[in-house]
């Protein structure tokens, strides 16, 4: 875990790689559709928990948000929080549940304030996680636009016009 | 705040009318007997301007708060349902929305709740399907677009004004207003925030929410409570997740004799409720005072909170 540690204490060089990576798939994606999301995901799978596990402990969601809450991942919280952190974080910093291990959402707040071009998407509402997508490759799931898709009624409520005034127009 | 009231309530109309708000916590019963609870209540009725049913708070059973909503909305008394995201998913969250609201539940505080490993049953499994954040935007989308979050309609959508919770006091300090600003932006129509035993750090706090422009935007209801004693401040402070008591409040009970510190911590609390009062964005106050629920009419009048608004309606 050495490896994985040395990378997560650099978030700018992380979203950075987080950019290329995105972009990559991008690219991929006329292949990735020719071959089918389900054979792509085949050989996608094994590549993504391998490296998203030493990278980020990551806990394969498969809706991946890694990149909006400070490159840690969120299924870390004992609490599972996509909208952390809780009331419960203890005066050290540490997590409620497990007294021995820094907060993750203080982590994520500590390392959105080095990242440069993600950083300030720690504001925005993450929907409820989709429980179907559990242990599904989160990178396919992001050219299916399937990570996309919160339920029917989440969409509907409008910003309030202050916060998108004061947040989401001047992050833009 | 100037768009249409969003309930019949209680508590939102004398906060909207400017009115510095008291709500209180239940001592939720261990115990199947309707009376325990409807005792608490007719102590509390006119100091108070509503009263919050906890949902397994500190993760420890009791009476659940939907049926004690049940038994305090029969009696007309204006209520808080608190749900936490711990025990229950969404479809059942959802269901109780609508049940509680059509019993005449006008407030729902919705918190994440605390984890099972705080409470005695730390076997239980956790559930939190929901964060407090997406928990507020479904009762929200519920409450404002007539439907389930799937989308499905309702036939009548539950009106209920919408509470969270906010903690200053604890790590990532300058996360906190933001966080405020994601429940504001989630549907929080007003907070009851965790203890304040720290002024100084609350005052650093609403300055942040004021420069973020959010005094405009929420009702702010402080937490407070009397500390029973040095010992129950030390175990407060070290067992119970999220309560942050600095060294002079316990120092301060510490130096008083053993017989008197229960009336020493409610002097602490009434100083704290009368600084608080002269902060800017403080909309009330939110007593907890659990199992010391006899003190609450004490400290609301020593605190100069006497005589509570007339209520001239339910809910």
């Amino acid at each position: 875990m050495g490896l994985g540690r040395w990378i997560r204490d650099k978030p700018a060089f992380l979203e950075r790689a987080y950019q290329v990576s995105y972009a990559t798939i991008k690219w991929l994606r006329p292949l990735i559709l020719k071959l089918g999301f389900k054979r792509a995901s085949r050989l996608i799978l094994p590549v993504e928990r391998f490296s998203k596990r030493l990278l980020f402990d990551c806990k394969m969601c498969g809706q991946c948000t890694l990149h909006e809450t400070g490159m840690v991942c969120p299924m870390t919280c004992p609490k599972h929080l996509r909208n952390g952190a809780c009331g419960g974080v203890r005066s050290n910093g540490n997590c409620e549940v497990i007294p021995e291990m820094r907060c993750v959402w203080v982590v994520a707040y500590e390392r959105a304030q080095d990242m440069q071009i993600f950083g300030p998407e720690m504001i925005s509402i993450k929907p409820p996680a989709n429980h179907t997508l559990t242990n599904s490759s989160a990178w396919i799931n992001k050219i299916s636009e399937l990570d996309q898709s919160a339920p029917k009624g989440w969409a509907e409520i409008p910003h309030n016009p202050v916060i998108e005034k004061k947040f989401l127009d001047e992050d833009s | 705040m100037t768009e249409s009231y969003k309930t019949m309530g209680h508590l939102e109309k004398i906060l909207r009318e400017g009115k510095f708000a008291v709500t209180t916590e239940l001592t939720p019963p261990d115990s199947a007997n309707p009376q325990e609870v409807f005792d608490e209540a007719a102590m509390l009725a006119n100091v108070v301007d509503a009263f919050n049913a906890t949902d397994g708070s500190g993760a420890h059973c009791h009476m659940s708060s939907i049926s004690i909503c049940s038994l305090l909305t029969r009696q007309s008394h204006p209520m808080v349902m608190q749900i936490s995201c711990r025990d229950r998913n969404r479809i059942a969250i959802q269901g109780d929305v609508l049940g509680a609201a059509a019993m005449g539940v006008s407030n729902i505080l919705c918190i994440s709740g605390d984890d099972v490993s705080a409470g005695d049953q730390p076997e239980a499994k956790r559930v939190f399907d929901f964060d407090s954040i997406q928990l507020l935007r479904t009762i929200r989308i519920m409450r404002d677009k007539g439907m389930f979050l799937s989308g499905r309609k309702l036939t009548e959508a539950p009106k209920v004004f919408l509470g969270a919770a906010s903690n200053p006091y604890m790590p990532p300090y300058d996360w906190r207003a933001l966080r405020l600003a994601k429940k504001i932006e989630a549907g929080a129509d007003f907070i009851q925030s965790q203890y304040c035993y720290d002024v100084p750090r609350l005052k650093t706090f609403m300055r942040q929410c004021g420069d973020l422009g959010l005094h405009e935007l929420v009702y702010y209801l402080v937490g407070v409570g009397p500390l029973r004693s040095e010992k129950a401040a030390e175990y407060m402070r070290t067992r119970v997740p999220g309560v942050h008591i600095p060294d002079e409040i316990v120092d301060r009970l510490g130096k008083t004799p053993k017989d008197r510190q229960k009336e020493e911590g409610k002097r602490i609390c009434v100083e704290i409720i009368e600084q608080v009062k002269e902060i800017e964005g403080v909309d009330g106050v939110h007593i907890m005072a659990y199992k010391q629920q006899e003190l609450v009419p004490e400290i609301v009048e020593e605190a100069g909170l006497l005589p509570r608004p007339l209520r001239d309606n339910g809910g």
